[in-house]
């Protein structure tokens, strides 16, 4: 069969822009059979697999491709599934346009292959078509706990559990999933698709232990104490920065890990919701990566009447994914660049201090920037302009600047080395930590980053805790 | 699931329920707080600990019937189960080398106060208690704070038990006939705390705050617990799940945590009626 010498990618069937800015519904529709097989035919199967090197666990992308040309869904599948415990959630939300995708040789003359849209597919095919449940390996003998059930604890789970291993998830909160299930909205992805990989998990016989908080209900020492002969630490984002401005402490001053948590895992999108939120109004996110991307688009489909996204440099230096970014323009959302805040402005009756509208949001004091200097980065530092304070009247703000670590496990497990700001110190090469048998990966080792590096991070750690235990 | 061991009405709007729960019955000191939902579907709602049985693996908790779900709450019985229950979270209260301390409890916030003033007793300390409600009718725990103080002074704000008047009366009168402590420890409404701090303060005596703020996670997640503390000039911003809930109440600023406390005044209203007009069908 000839290659599909198209330039262009297969586009991604959308929801229209009007329509899915008032639902929660998934934005991107996903690849038909024919449109699969379409672009799978732009792979040239190159022999040194370039895009292989740019993904973080290593999907074997050229062999699961040719298997869909074939039209042999399912078999792709079994490909992916060689190195992937999510494909569903990584050709979801993965930046292959920085990974696997920026590496392929189709993308020197055109768009690369729509790798990550192709492994959506084929995941979805599976998990539309797949009657066979995942069965239990037989047991080598060895326990090890995972701590949380995000992206890197999921990974190291099922790849431990692959190999034999009696695996316990232990999950703080009342859902597993992680930053999955609390963090990313339904519209980019489904919580039902992130269930089913959780369900798999379980069916292959992985503990998943939820409500217990490792460095509260239970310490690392006693799960060793347990008889737990390894322990993976993947307890994610903590507690989020704010800004110190004045004003932050107004009613309607979110941070995005709490706008995001009441909308995703409390489900407080809802019509009658149990958890409240603020919904309506105007609203401000000060941030510009996918989280703030997040929380904007997740407030427009709240009823926000207009949301901005207020950051201080240039769309150039917005760190967010370039589709989040456009789906988010398309969307109607505002775009304040070289914008900073620099104070929030709250309601103050001083007649009646019993006025109900007292301490709400009524607005936010921003100064423009211009860029300067580049910093040692290679970043171009944005100067505020003197004198070019103005107001964005707005109701609610959802402070989107990053996060830091979870300080639970620091302060209860005697002999973890962090970081100054608070990450866990690991052997970049192995995951392990300073405590022997102790291994960390994900946010709670790097600080806000990716799902998909959270993944490959539990995929490291999960193959030396298996040369650790298999010397034992 | 947490299966509800006994339940008690402490009075028409507080109740005792014991709760099976062994990994944090295991651990649970004075001052920590659970979270629960009452369903699948519920919202996450912390209380602090008002007790614990080790050998029994069960939490004792008490709660006032104020929203939508301890109203729901209220309606399951002994042998029902909770759908989610964590715990123990937040740092326990200091109770170390005290000898003579103060507690200072108003309404539900009495529930917590309690095994405060029960570890302390039990570690030695001599303790005073102060506890005030509206009227005698919400009148709770009197016999379990005279079994772990040397003294007791049981306050109403209309007089109908003990002396008229809130819990500040007696504790200016003995600052005032120069009795001294290690330490106040007050838990209580908002404005309660902020009065006993006030009253507090000219002794230069340390005095301990217990806050209650809207949590969701209340694992050091969603910063919506946050609170202000005024720190030798400078504000900073604190979490109650993870720093707290207990803080030194000279610097908390208790203006900025009843305005947040209010923010979701109306919904909770709301949300209180429609769950009394469920069970009321």
């Amino acid at each position: 069969m000839p290659a599909n010498m198209n330039p262009k990618k297969n586009p991604m069937p959308t929801q229209e822009a009007a329509v899915r800015a008032h639902n929660f519904q998934e934005v991107a529709t996903g690849y038909s059979e024919e449109v699969a097989i379409d672009e799978a035919m732009r792979c040239l199967n190159c022999k040194n697999m370039p895009c292989v090197s740019g993904c973080p666990v290593n999907i074997h992308i050229p062999e699961f491709i040719s298997k869909i040309k074939e039209g042999d869904f399912e078999g792709a599948y079994q490909i992916i599934n060689i190195t992937s415990s999510l494909p569903a959630v990584c050709g979801r939300v993965c930046p292959q346009e920085t990974q696997c995708e920026s590496k392929c040789v189709r993308g020197i003359k055109g768009e690369p292959v729509g790798i990550g849209r192709l492994e959506r597919f084929v995941a979805d095919w599976h998990n539309a078509h797949a009657t066979e449940k995942p069965q239990p390996v037989p047991s080598n003998g060895h326990k090890v706990a995972i701590v949380g059930s995000g992206p890197s604890g999921l990974t190291c789970a099922g790849d431990l559990a692959k190999k034999g291993y009696q695996v316990t998830v232990y999950e703080a909160l009342h859902t597993a999933g992680g930053v999955l299930v609390y963090g990313i909205p339904e519209f980019r992805l489904p919580k039902a698709i992130v269930q089913k990989e959780v369900d798999n998990l379980v069916a292959m016989g992985v503990d998943m232990e939820t409500n217990i908080v490792i460095g509260k209900t239970l310490t690392v020492d006693e799960l060793f104490e347990q008889g737990f002969e390894a322990v993976f630490i993947g307890s994610g984002a903590g507690l989020p920065n704010f800004m110190n401005i004045p004003g932050e402490a107004y009613k309607g001053v979110y941070s995005a890990n709490e706008f995001l948590t009441r909308s995703n895992l409390m489900k407080s999108y809802l019509d009658n919701p149990v958890t409240p939120i603020m919904k309506g109004g105007k609203v401000a996110v000060v941030g510009g990566g996918n989280v703030a991307m997040d929380a904007a688009r997740t407030a427009l489909r709240l009823g926000a009447e207009k949301v901005y996204i207020v950051y201080r440099r240039s769309l150039e230096e917005l760190p967010a994914r370039k589709e989040e970014v456009e789906h988010a323009m398309e969307e109607g959302i505002d775009f304040r660049l070289l914008n900073n805040p620099v104070e929030i402005l709250g309601y103050e009756n001083p007649d009646d201090r019993r006025d109900p509208k007292n301490g709400f949001v009524t607005g936010m004091k921003c100064i423009k920037m211009e860029l300067g200097e580049p910093d040692e980065k290679g970043r171009r530092r944005p100067v505020p302009v003197e004198g070019s304070e103005f107001v964005l009247d707005v109701d609610t703000v959802v402070m989107a600047i990053g996060t830091s670590p979870n300080p639970l496990i620091k302060s209860t497990t005697k002999g973890l080395e962090t970081q100054k700001w608070g990450g866990i110190i690991i052997n970049e090469d192995t995951g392990l930590t300073s405590r022997e048998g102790v291994y960390a990966g994900g946010d709670a080792v790097t600080g806000a980053a990716t799902v998909i590096s959270a993944m490959g991070a539990g995929k490291l750690a999960a193959k030396s805790i298996d040369e650790y235990l298999s010397d034992k | 699931m947490y299966k509800i061991v006994s339940k008690k009405e402490l009075n028409p709007t507080v109740t005792k329920m014991e709760i099976e729960a062994p990994f944090v019955a295991a651990k649970a000191e004075p001052g920590q707080f659970i979270i629960l939902r009452v369903d699948e579907e519920g919202e996450r709602i912390p209380l602090t600990v008002a007790g614990y049985d080790r050998q029994k693996g069960t939490v004792t908790i008490i709660f006032q019937i104020v929203g939508g779900t301890t109203e729901k709450l209220n309606h399951l019985e002994e042998g029902d189960s909770l759908h989610d229950f964590v715990g123990p979270l937040g740092v326990a209260t200091h109770t170390e080398g005290l000898k003579k301390v103060c507690i200072v409890g108003g309404g539900v916030g009495c529930a917590i106060a309690l095994p405060i003033a029960q570890k302390l007793h039990e570690i030695g300390c001599d303790v005073t208690s102060v506890i005030g409600f509206r009227s005698k009718d919400l009148l709770i725990l009197e016999d379990e704070f005279r079994a772990a103080s040397s003294r007791l002074f049981v306050m109403t704000d209309d007089g109908s038990y003990g002396r008229e008047g809130n819990v500040c009366v007696p504790l200016n009168e003995m600052f005032g006939a120069g009795e001294t402590f290690d330490e106040v420890i007050t838990i209580g409404p908002l404005i309660m705390m902020k009065f006993v701090v006030a009253a507090t303060k000219p002794t230069g005596i340390p005095c301990t705050v217990s806050m209650n703020p809207i949590m969701i996670d209340g694992t050091g997640m969603c910063g919506g617990c946050r609170l202000t503390l005024n720190q030798d000039g400078k504000k900073v911003t604190k979490f109650a799940c993870v720093d707290g809930p207990d803080f030194n109440g000279y610097e908390v600023d208790f203006d900025e945590a009843m305005s947040r406390g209010a923010m979701y005044h109306d919904f909770e209203r709301h949300a209180y009626e429609e769950a009394c007009n469920l069970f009321k069908k």
